[in-house]
């Protein structure tokens, strides 16, 4: 029997329908959820998302956020998610080293913190990218992007 | 009764009014299209994380360690308005609709108040009421990220927490529907959970890490994406009124074309029988 995800972030809905697992990225490590799972409610942090429907693996990469999980029905609120296949790698690359020149310099105006973040996500992105490169989103309720 | 040559002139001032609002009618409708995908877009993460604050809002009451700093409430001395409103006028009814629910709100208030201005109109607004501004967002642009919004619910959380605002209202324009827009007030801080329509969570909720910890990072995130929502659905708004008012301006034109129109034609026919009276006037004196 199936559940349905939902994968929604501030902006957009990235995923709406049926898959058979989900595994998640919690706030306290790896988190998989199957069919008549326990309801759960937990903080997401940055990394991996997939799901599986009929055999077929799907791989997102989340920054944050929570994943609420009652009865069949699982939520993820992402901060930010994106499909693998929507991952730019070059430009995560320029995104790194724009980071870490930021931070090098130190300058007056630089953010630390916000370079730091932005460092982050854009590593996530490259190291869950090269591990599945060119994947399509697949399943019934998929929404094209 | 003005001239055939005055009219024409006017006619053709009036038709170039009507050339110019018609554009922007243009513009504004395709403006308002993405303003309104943004929004109903957007709809769907606040919805679920009401749901989810909602639930946890009942498992958590009576729990000392689930208290955060953006639900404490205490007693009011300073209240904060957040106004959201547009950079540009024409459009409509909408900037003083917003500006005079904003006015009406500071003077009932019985403390003291201070704002905060999204947009311009809002911001020359309170200037010249003389209000205590705490901040001002011009320039938000008619597609605004929730990047966008962050600096701003930052310094409403910051002024809440430092206890130098004890309560936070936002003033935006709730959209309904092309036609229908809404100066809407609501409560920002201190949240008030018990007010979430959305059902609650089953009893049986186990929280990773923990409850406080959940807790703690969906707070700010939940005040993140009201002041998100409120802008989206301020921008939908404005685009919407700017395109009717747009439509209404060019439809005004256009009818005023139509009148003119006809008071040349009985210009011209006055003058073309005042010619020709004359014309037989002096033929008949010339025969007797």
């Amino acid at each position: 029997m199936p559940m349905r995800l939902e994968i929604v972030t501030a902006e957009r809905i990235l995923f709406e329908g049926e898959v058979d697992v989900v595994v998640a990225p919690g706030g306290d490590g790896e988190l998989g959820v199957l069919p008549h799972h326990a309801a759960v409610m937990t903080t997401l942090a940055p990394g991996e998302l997939r799901y599986r429907v009929g055999g077929e693996d799907n791989h997102y990469v989340v920054h944050g956020g929570f994943m609420d999980v009652r009865g069949d029905q699982v939520v993820v609120l992402a901060d930010a998610a994106e499909h693998v296949s929507e991952i730019d790698e070059a430009r995560a690359e320029e995104a790194i080293a724009r980071a870490q020149e930021r931070i090098a310099t130190r300058g007056e105006d630089v953010d630390l913190e916000r370079a730091l973040a932005s460092q982050r996500r854009a590593q996530v992105r490259l190291r869950i990218t090269r591990r599945h490169r060119r994947q399509r989103p697949t399943g019934a309720g998929s929404v094209p992007q | 009764m003005p001239s055939v040559r005055e009219i024409r002139g006017r006619i053709k001032s009036v038709k170039n009014t009507a050339r110019v609002t018609n554009a922007m009618q243009m513009v504004a409708a395709s403006k308002m299209r993405r303003a309104q995908e943004q929004v109903v877009a957007s709809r769907p993460y606040a919805q679920k994380l009401r749901s989810v604050l909602a639930g946890l809002a009942a498992q958590g009451s009576g729990d000392a360690d689930t208290t955060h700093a953006l639900l404490e409430s205490r007693p009011v001395k300073n209240v904060l308005l957040l106004q959201i409103t547009p950079d540009r006028g024409l459009a409509g009814g909408l900037p003083s609709s917003i500006n005079r629910a904003s006015g009406l709100f500071l003077q009932k208030q019985e403390t003291a108040a201070s704002v905060i201005t999204v947009g311009r109109k809002g911001r020359d607004f309170m200037v010249r009421a003389g209000r205590d501004l705490k901040g001002s967002f011009p320039g938000m642009g008619e597609r605004p990220s929730l990047g966008d919004c962050l600096p701003i619910s930052a310094l409403v959380a910051q002024l809440y927490t430092d206890g130098i605002v004890d309560e936070v209202h936002v003033a935006y324009t709730r959209f309904i529907n092309t036609v229908v827009q809404e100066a809407t007030l609501a409560q920002l801080l201190p949240i008030k959970t018990g007010e979430l329509e959305e059902p609650g969570a089953p009893a049986d909720y186990e929280y990773e890490p923990d409850a406080a910890t959940v807790l703690n990072t969906l707070l700010p995130r939940f005040l993140d994406t009201q002041v998100y929502q409120a802008v989206l659905e301020s921008n939908a708004s404005e685009q919407s009124s700017r395109m009717v008012a747009m439509k209404n301006a060019t439809d005004a034109a256009e009818e005023m074309v139509d009148g003119l129109t006809l008071e040349l034609n009985k210009a011209r026919q006055a003058m073309i029988t005042a010619e020709l009276l004359d014309l037989v006037g002096g033929v008949a004196a010339l025969e007797g």
